[in-house]
């Protein structure tokens, strides 16, 4: 097995969107977001230079869990919320491979929240996509963890009664070096994203807006719409003024004296910076979306460098190895006979 | 004078910080030098430091040591080492008539006597007439002793454990030179240790040289063991050691994925100290982390293994269905303790068998081994990884509490002697036209191929979803469900089992008693003991629960009475009843504590004589 990290956009490979297609025939309703999710990452995915036998997409369940079973790569479709962990324990023991995690709104926050915190404040080697439609598709639409609050739904006639998780605001909580959000419909966004998850060492979180047309259709709609989506979407651009609007009209600002940020018309934009190490520069951004996705940022919020888990726990194996003499089969004869021992003679 | 002795029984018992354990651990060591056979249990609270003095504080050693081939650490102690009021409270009801007790009379105050409902001295108001009792100012006297070092008084008293084990050396006239050893090793760092511990082992020998309250002095002669070289080993260490020397042998780098869990823990801190072996321990989240980046990790081409007690089994019983499905190798490690919940978590039981068999939704057998003793945890182990490995499955390794913290005398083995594990990955397609089928079987084993990411031409996915016989592909069908189901079951059926061995020395028993895991010793002391008085038992112990040995059902019937003593309500019998037919009798006992031998020889020979 190489030890050597994964490289990005290093091999010339002659591979195409094709070649990442499995045999296998797609499965989601007519209409799905994850459809444009799934050829967004085929013409993707030879932008990588990673040979396909070495990227392996690791899933939950849920519709979006579906998704390894449509890539040309190695894949697991696991069980309801473990993803991460599984990924972890393959990522932590093969560093030459690239894993990706494919995981939903109820899978990753809901019955798996507690893995998903965990690999982020890890810092695992994983691309984690959160296909978040703010519903829950598979079992025929209950409310989910990011649906609003008084949803009403299957499962909640009356309409819900808890609030949401905004996922990036978690995330930074969890201390992820690697946040960001697209859309399922905004392919070129999506895969400048995708690129950004892949070339991060360590864990990328990267939410996606996914429409689920049967369910909660229209979900994003206000963000999508052409005659609507300028008002709404702040695109985030590395040093670039955080302004939106139809004529950039409108500016984020830090006011003087306040902990976080807020949209107002005019005035002096803070410029873009993903790299800024305090956490609670991103988290103000995250803050800016709400449930009504009124003011609702994209792209990369937080790219910050941290020794990976993978890194770590691989430098005390290698550290350890480093002092070994002796094959194998000698060093476990060794290692039987110590402590103290005493001979009985024939 | 010395007494020539052929068995003791010794139990060092007192608060919970009063270092019994240690005390134990060094005793037995000693005692192993020497060359008796042994066998130790510690007895300890869950509370980590419960109220000092009180009862639930209390923590003990027993250990057992003979100049012959003995099986348990002994039912009753000959000896009770009391280092307070409350040791001796808790302690005393087992103790034969005639047993000597050794108090440290510096705890036996008015306040420390209240504490634990004592009215009077139990020392001083006769209730104790029936033992030979020897007050010892164990406290004062090792405080003496370090008069001179200029430790605070405070300090000196803990050394107080170090004085006991010293008088103990001296009466059973154990080697020590181990033990001077062991403090150096210990205190490396704070060498006022090592002198006033050293100190206080002195000033406990020369006590007992000197005073005329032991008047004798015991000797027991080595014992008449197979040659070679042996270690005293736990069930938790050996157990580590054991998926140790699985990695070596398979060639393969072995993954932990464990969450702490009494008494489940031990493994986890052996198996962290052997990284230059190329094993990665990861303490993760929760239990169910842990199983799935073991399965990670096996996915990936490692040798996964977690490790936990019952309540972690039933966490983590979700993605061991998985494995299933997955057919991948695995080993889940189950130190057992009494339950249901938290249970008892110090306390030993056999009352995870059933969910080991039979504890996952849907069909999903998987392999199940038991070890019998602490040593055998060692190659328990290894068979688990064999099999795991050979067989592309899920096996489940049935400790429990007893095993894992008793201890015995290990033959150590030889490394070329263990098998090899070799395993080899898939490389090439395996079916028509380049394409690669995850599901088509090895004829002999039954395992699919074990095609690990990275190796070109194989990429393929896999996952919970039903699959399709040789192509793997999502399947709905129901012939194929049928097909998948029943080869699934066929194939933990198919895996090799040695044939269960019985114990029939003059082949005229009609009572078979059958066991599983850790009452074996037990088992074994009672049906030498019925044997030894005229009344023959046959004694077959199970290793393998899942698949049964393939001649179980012919030893069944070769016997007119089969008796399953179990540390549960009947789970094994239960097992033999509805498969072979049998009218097993059980002899249960569920109270937190191995089965003595003598219970058993009690309850053994009242099947004899009454059925």
């Amino acid at each position: 097995m190489d030890s050597s990290t994964v490289p990005v956009n290093r091999v010339p490979l002659t591979l195409t969107a094709k070649d990442f297609k499995s045999d296998q025939e797609v499965r989601w309703c007519p209409g799905c977001g994850d459809y444009s999710i799934l050829a967004a990452m085929q013409r993707f995915m030879p932008e990588l230079g990673i040979p396909r036998e070495r990227i392996v997409f690791i899933s939950g369940i849920g519709c979006s869990s579906r998704f390894p079973y449509y890539m040309n790569t190695y894949g697991m479709h696991s069980i309801h919320g473990r993803a991460p962990a599984i990924a972890t324990g393959l990522s932590v023991s093969r560093p030459d491979l690239s894993v990706w995690v494919v995981t939903g709104d109820g899978d990753a926050l809901s019955i798996g929240g507690n893995h998903l915190i965990h690999a982020l404040r890890r810092n695992v080697n994983l691309k984690i996509l959160l296909f978040n439609n703010r519903i829950y598709g598979l079992t025929k639409g209950q409310y989910s963890p990011t649906s609003e609050l008084g949803k009403i739904t299957k499962s909640t006639p009356a309409g819900s009664a808890d609030a949401p998780f905004n996922p990036l605001s978690l995330a930074l909580g969890a201390e992820a070096t690697f946040v960001a959000r697209t859309i399922d419909s905004d392919t070129r966004h999506l895969q400048s994203v995708l690129r950004r998850a892949a070339e991060h060492k360590g864990s990328a979180f990267v939410e996606i807006y996914q429409n689920c047309n049967i369910f909660n259709d229209g979900a994003f709609e206000l963000l999508k719409d052409p005659s609507t989506r300028d008002d709404h979407l702040i695109r985030l651009e590395q040093g670039q003024p955080v302004t939106f609007g139809p004529d950039g009209g409108f500016s984020v600002v830090h006011p003087e004296g306040s902990f976080g940020l807020k949209v107002q018309p005019g005035g002096p934009a803070i410029v873009h910076d993903a790299t800024v190490d305090d956490p609670a520069y991103a988290f103000a951004l995250t803050r800016l979306s709400g449930s009504d996705l009124s003011t609702t940022p994209i792209g990369v919020f937080r790219d910050v460098a941290r020794p990976t888990y993978d890194d770590l726990i691989r430098k005390q194996l290698t550290d350890a190895q480093a002092t070994a003499t002796g094959t194998p089969d000698e060093m476990l004869a060794d290692l039987l006979n110590t402590a103290d021992t005493w001979t009985i003679r024939p | 004078m010395k007494k020539q002795l052929n068995r003791v029984v010794i139990r060092f018992a007192g608060d919970s910080g009063d270092g019994m354990q240690l005390t134990g651990d060094r005793f037995t060591s000693e005692t192993a030098q020497w060359g008796n056979d042994i066998s130790t249990l510690p007895n300890f609270p869950a509370e980590i430091r419960a109220p000092a003095g009180t009862l639930p504080g209390v923590s003990s050693f027993q250990v057992h040591f003979a100049d012959h081939d003995i099986l348990t650490p002994g039912d009753a102690p000959d000896v009770l080492v009391a280092m307070n009021p409350a040791a001796l409270k808790a302690n005393v009801a087992d103790l034969p008539p005639g047993a000597d007790i050794i108090v440290n009379t510096d705890e036996f105050t008015r306040r420390n006597l209240a504490k634990v409902g004592y009215v009077g001295s139990p020392l001083e108001d006769g209730s104790l007439d029936a033992y030979a009792v020897h007050p010892v100012a164990l406290t004062s006297m090792t405080v003496g002793a370090l008069a001179d070092s200029g430790m605070p008084k405070k300090d000196a008293e803990r050394a107080k454990n170090m004085f006991a084990l010293g008088l103990l050396s001296w009466m059973y006239s154990r080697p020590f030179e181990s033990t001077l050893r062991f403090l150096e090793r210990k205190f490396a760092k704070r060498p006022e240790l090592v002198a006033a511990n050293k100190a206080a082992f002195r000033a406990g020998w020369s006590f007992g040289e000197t005073t005329e309250d032991f008047a004798v002095r015991y000797e027991v002669k080595p014992a008449r063991m197979r040659p070679g070289t042996y270690r005293n080993i736990t069930g938790n260490q050996a157990l580590a050691l054991g998926l140790v020397a699985a990695a070596v042998r398979a060639k393969l780098p072995l993954f932990l994925g464990a969450y702490p869990i009494t008494p489940a823990s031990d493994v986890l801190h052996e198996l962290s100290k052997h990284k230059r072996f190329g094993v990665t321990t990861m303490q993760a989240e929760d239990e169910i982390a842990a199983v799935g980046a073991a399965l990670g990790a096996a996915y990936g081409g490692a040798l996964g293994v977690t490790t936990t007690s019952g309540p972690g089994v039933a966490l983590k019983s979700e993605t061991i269905s998985l494995a299933i499905a997955l057919e991948l190798p695995l080993v889940v490690v189950d130190v057992q303790r009494a339950g249901p919940s938290t249970g008892m978590p110090t306390k030993t039981e056999q009352a995870d068998l059933n969910m080991a068999l039979s504890g996952r939704h849907g069909e999903a057998p998987l392999a199940v081994i038991a070890p019998r003793s602490p040593s055998d945890c060692f190659h328990a182990a290894i068979e688990a990884a064999r099999i795991a490995l050979t067989h592309r499955t899920p096996v489940i390794l049935l400790s429990d509490n007893y095993v894992a913290n008793g201890s015995e005398p290990w033959l150590l083995p030889s490394v070329d002697e263990l098998p090899d594990l070799s395993v080899s990955f898939a490389t090439e397609p395996n079916g028509e036209n380049g394409r690669f089928l995850p599901y088509l079987r090895d004829p002999e084993t039954m395992a699919r191929p074990w095609a690990i990411p990275g190796t070109p031409g194989l990429e393929h996915r896999i996952g919970g979803l039903e699959k399709a016989d040789k192509t793997g592909d999502i399947s709905y069908d129901p012939a194929n469900h049928e097909l998948m189901v029943r080869t699934r079951a066929a194939r933990i059926e198919a895996i090799e089992v040695p044939d269960v061995a019985v114990e029939d020395p003059d082949d005229d028993a009609s009572v078979l008693v059958l066991g599983w895991g850790s009452t074996y010793g037990p088992i074994g002391a009672a049906c030498r003991a019925l044997r030894q008085r005229g009344l023959p038992v046959a004694q077959a112990h199970l290793r393998q629960l899942a698949p049964l040995p393939a001649n179980l059902g012919v030893v069944l019937t070769a016997y007119p009475k089969v008796v399953v003593p179990e540390m549960n309500l009947g789970q094994l019998a239960h097992l033999i009843r509805g498969r072979y037919l049998v009218d097993a009798i059980p002899v249960n006992q569920i109270n937190g504590l191995p089965f003595t031998a003598a219970t058993l020889e009690d309850r053994l020979e009242d099947v004899v004589k009454n059925g």
